[in-house]
């Protein structure tokens, strides 16, 4: 096997993250949905280290998991403080930039 | 030898590509289509561990176990959490608010993936050097001795925005009471002033007939009133009615109380 297969399989997942973010309209799902995308791009990036001998790869997809980890905290927050004033997790609900 | 042993990689890895890669994929494809958010979330983790699984194939130690121990470990709990906290009443309307939106962004991810995966198949990608010299100190030294030279300054970054994220979180959900809590008599008096629900809500049940909690209470009349319900019951839809049963007992043992006593009706007699 190719490992040129991983990146097909980054590229497959991350478009269908990118179809669940604009198919769903639960604010959680779509989330999830990014983080499916985040994932794809560290698989294709721990694919790319070991194609290229070098480490720099894993680097950056240990820099993009704490991103990650502070995106979803914080975006977990605006979803839970949504929720509690519009009693809704929809993202259709939140058209207005207004409490 | 070696070069070709890293131009292709072994059997075992090409078996635990294609089976895990398919488990994969029906996961993440489970991810958007399911309609409850907690089946979501569950299938993200499984298709988490098994990129962690993927991570360790191909030689990333460290970031394959920090996978599951942040991802599923962590985030997709919190997830979870978020979820059983925004839970009852946050049901994904399937109404469609743009027409044709669905079909659209389905056509859109699809050509998306043709693009990327062309790019790919068009990138000369001749070079696989595979990470045996990379790992030769051990993985998780290698990735240190970048990490704290060439790194430090993205890594203590990193450290800031950590930091902002925790506090951005607490002041985005924490509320800081800005007014001094009203007391009872405050409460009792805007009920008053309001003019609505003096006393309790009514219960539920229908005396002699049910008395569970998930039963509307009859008014007078023989409607139900959903005032009689639990608010979370309501939300979910979850009310039994029982009032055109009732109804109907009640007029059959009206007609037979009428057809053995052979006399007018009771609301005539009491008029």
């Amino acid at each position: 096997m190719n490992p040129v297969n991983y990146l097909y399989l980054a590229a497959l997942l991350f478009a269908i993250g990118a179809t669940g973010v604009l198919i769903r309209r639960n604010a959680i799902v779509v989330f999830m949905c990014i983080e499916l995308m985040l994932n794809a791009c560290n698989l294709a990036l721990v694919a790319f280290s070991r194609m290229h001998g070098n480490l720099d790869g894993q680097i950056i997809a240990f820099f993009t998991m704490v991103v990650a980890a502070a995106e979803v905290v914080v975006g977990l927050a605006i979803i839970v403080s949504l929720f509690r004033s519009r009693h809704s997790a929809s993202v259709d609900d939140a058209s207005l930039m207004k409490l | 030898m070696t070069q070709l042993a890293a131009y292709t990689t072994s059997t075992g890895e090409a078996l635990q590509f294609w089976v895990l890669g398919t488990v994969a994929v029906i996961g993440a494809l489970c991810t958007v289509f399911m309609k409850k958010a907690v089946h979501s979330a569950l299938c993200l983790a499984g298709t988490m561990i098994i990129l962690a699984v993927f991570y360790l194939a191909n030689g990333a130690y460290f970031l394959g176990i920090v996978q599951i121990v942040v991802y599923t470990g962590a985030i997709m709990m919190l997830f979870l959490f978020v979820v059983m906290l925004v839970g009852v009443t946050a049901a994904d309307s399937l109404r469609e608010t743009i027409k044709g939106q669905r079909w659209l962004a389905a056509l859109c991810g699809l050509g998306f993936a043709v693009l990327l995966v062309g790019g790919i198949g068009n990138a000369s990608l001749k070079e696989f050097n595979g990470l045996g010299q990379a790992n030769s100190a051990g993985n998780v030294q290698g990735l240190a001795e970048l990490l704290f030279t060439k790194y430090v300054f993205a890594f203590e970054l990193t450290g800031a925005l950590l930091i902002t994220a925790a506090v951005g979180a607490m002041v985005l959900t924490h509320r800081e009471r800005t007014e001094r809590a009203r007391t009872q008599r405050e409460l009792s008096e805007q009920r008053v002033r309001e003019g609505k629900h003096l006393p309790p809500l009514p219960a539920p049940g229908v005396y002699a007939r049910h008395n569970a909690v998930d039963i509307a209470g009859l008014l007078p009349d023989g409607t139900p009133s959903e005032l009689t319900v639990n608010k979370t019951l309501r939300s979910r839809g979850q009310i039994r009615d029982v009032s055109t049963e009732a109804l109907n007992d009640l007029k059959a043992l009206e007609q037979r109380a009428e057809d053995r006593l052979e006399r007018p009706r009771p609301e005539e007699a009491s008029k």
